[in-house]
């Protein structure tokens, strides 16, 4: 059974580390790339069945026992989240051959998408604290090298930013985990669980939950910490800003879920509070600045803060539906936001640009391109029968039975400025005629580049998946029920790590 | 040294965040720099200091006897030392490419990707 932890871990490293033997022969590591995405994702599939059949899986790394060696644990949540990973990581793969350019691939893509997503599965399988603070490590160095690679002048200043903000909240990060050493002796996080509730010293404890607040809220972009996403995530290839939504800010919000589901979930208004304080304005201050921009990729990247607004509402309010909604909107945003993203690397490789001024006419060219579109924006904007309807009721529904009126009340002000902001893209870009005669020949000219088909396919798959979720939700809402009631009852995960019977 | 550290370490800090809030790249890597050594530091101290004890079962007895030096907060500040190290090494490439491509050494000047295109 642990073996089905290993696996995840080792297929992404290896496929890695092979593909770096082949440096020079592109072709050889596109294949590598190819067998290893997919290989993680059989293996995900495979660890998903059997912590559906068990619950939680641990692994003493090294046969040390529980609080003192490190413990690699999956339970409903990390095990699902890596699945949504590993899906991500195949279809964003796929689009990636061919969608990123020779040079970039010459110089290590494909390893570094395989470190990237090894890193990311061992974040969310992670149970000791300070191991976690590595895979954040190993995370960032990937995501950074990932950013700036390619070396255009965007890039750079992007990834100067970015560079900088993470390595402070790494700095908090260390911080935090050392004052929770200081204050419980463990690092195990099953262990932490338990020890924590018996500090003396609330407000210490309540100290270190801010280090980790502040810590994970620059990773998952929360408001006053998310600026160097809109300086950052539009500039890199669409392929990588496509990962990078789906998998770096959502590492970011798991951990939030483990912290506060896990360690600190002892009363603290304090922390409530500041939870529900964010999420509120994360989700308005994100989706105002969405509606603001006038480009593709950002309005959709800036828009990414809004959404991670919604999830940390789910955590804030606390109750076993919040939760439910919260599961339930990581697929959909994991999902359906990447998709956006890619489909807006085909316009660009179809018209030449992201600026929606100069886009328009792609609704009268391409109309089956802008069904997706239209299915994925719907999705994002909540309208039922797709996912985002239901993650929002879900959520809406929580705040309105917690009595929370005015969180509800933004969340769905939220909704409907995410609408308009949809509709400014399906406006400019599908349904407006395009205004240049001229370059329409040359488009036309143009138009079937390499790689179009392997650009084509994931979003196909991606917005069929993203369908199906949201026609046939109820199976997911059981399980995210599930996850929701796993998470609520800690003693579960501990009694999974540690072994014992309390 | 209990008593002198906390002090070290509150400097470093205070000193760190002076230079991340300069303009320079250099000053922002320097300030990076001491933000990780102040973190580092305060990772070392937070679990207690002990002098001249260090973490081995004494012959004939079957666990440590107290006082003795925690040997875990100084692997967990030698993991940090290495990942820090590699990361500001990125860093300080990053900024050099970045200057040589950007051609400027003036943070506040790095706003093109930040502006609405209108």
């Amino acid at each position: 059974m642990e073996n089905a932890l290993l696996l995840i871990l080792m297929i992404p490293l290896l496929g890695g580390i092979i593909s770096l033997f082949f440096w020079k022969d592109i072709k050889i590591q596109k294949i590598i790339f190819l067998l290893s995405t997919g290989g993680l994702f059989l293996a995900s599939i495979n660890l998903f069945l059997s912590i559906l059949d068990q619950g939680v899986i641990t692994l003493q790394s090294a046969g040390w026992e529980a609080p003192f060696g490190i413990s690699m644990v999956g339970d409903y949540l990390s095990s699902f989240m890596i699945l949504l990973s590993s899906l991500m990581g195949l279809g964003v793969g796929i689009y990636s051959i061919g969608d990123i350019d020779r040079a970039r691939m010459r110089f290590g893509f494909f390893p570094l998408m395989n470190f990237l997503l090894f890193s990311v599965c061992g974040a969310f399988l992670s149970g000791d604290i300070f191991n976690l603070y590595v895979w954040f490590e190993i995370m960032l160095i990937s995501s950074f090298v990932l950013m700036a690679l390619g070396n255009t002048k965007p890039q750079l200043e992007g990834a100067i930013k970015y560079v900088t903000i993470n390595i402070i909240a790494s700095v908090f990060f260390l911080a935090g985990i050392g004052m929770l050493y200081g204050l419980t002796g463990t690092l195990n996080m099953a262990d932490l669980a338990i020890r924590v509730g018996t500090v003396s010293e609330e407000g210490l404890v309540t100290l270190a939950a801010v280090f980790f607040f502040i810590a994970f809220g620059v990773k998952s972009a929360i408001f006053p910490l998310f600026s160097w996403l809109p300086a950052s995530y539009h500039t890199p290839p669409v392929a990588v800003t496509a990962i990078f939504a789906a998998l770096l800010t959502k590492v970011g919000v798991y951990a939030f879920i483990r912290f506060f589901t896990l360690i600190f979930n002892h009363e603290s208004l304090f922390l409530d509070n500041l939870l529900l304080f964010a999420a509120g304005t994360t989700m308005f201050i994100g989706v105002l600045g969405a509606a603001a921009q006038m480009e593709f990729r950002k309005i959709l990247s800036v828009h990414i803060i809004s959404q991670i607004g919604y999830l940390i509402m789910g955590i804030a309010i606390g109750t076993k539906m919040a939760l439910v909604g919260t599961i339930y909107f990581l697929v959909h945003i994991i999902i359906v936001k990447s998709n956006l993203f890619l489909i807006s690397g085909v316009v660009k490789r179809i018209k030449g640009s992201f600026e929606l001024k100069k886009l328009g006419g792609v609704y009268a060219g391409y109309p089956f391109l802008a069904v997706l579109f239209a299915i994925s924006a719907f999705s994002l904007a909540g309208f039922p029968p797709f996912t985002g309807f239901w993650a929002k009721f879900a959520l809406v529904k929580a705040g309105l039975v917690q009595e929370m009126f005015f969180i509800v009340l933004v969340a769905l002000a939220t909704g409907f400025l995410t609408l308009y902001s949809m509709t400014k893209i399906w406006n400019e870009v599908f349904w407006k005629k395009e205004e240049k005669k001229g370059d329409e020949q040359n488009s036309e000219g143009k138009e079937k580049p390499a790689g179009l088909l392997l650009m084509m396919g994931p979003i196909v798959a991606l917005t069929i998946i993203s369908l199906a979720l949201g026609i046939y939700a109820e199976p997911v809402f059981r399980f995210a029920e599930m996850t929701a009631e796993q998470l609520l009852n800690p003693d579960i995960y501990i009694n999974g790590v540690l072994g014992l019977e309390r | 040294m209990e008593d002198v550290l906390p002090f070290l370490i509150g400097g470093l800090y205070a000193g760190g965040i002076y230079l991340v809030l300069h303009k320079s790249f250099v000053k922002l890597i320097i300030g990076l720099i001491i933000l990780g050594y102040a973190s580092n530091l305060m990772l070392f101290t937070i679990s207690r200091i002990t002098r001249g004890a260090p973490a081995l079962v004494p012959e004939g007895a079957t666990s440590l006897v107290e006082p003795f030096a925690d040997p875990l907060p100084q692997a967990l500040v030698l993991t940090a030392i290495v990942i820090g190290f590699g990361i500001q090494a990125f860093a300080i490439v990053l900024i050099k490419v970045g200057y040589r491509i950007v051609k400027t050494d003036n943070l506040d000047e790095l706003n093109s990707t930040d502006r609405l295109d209108d």
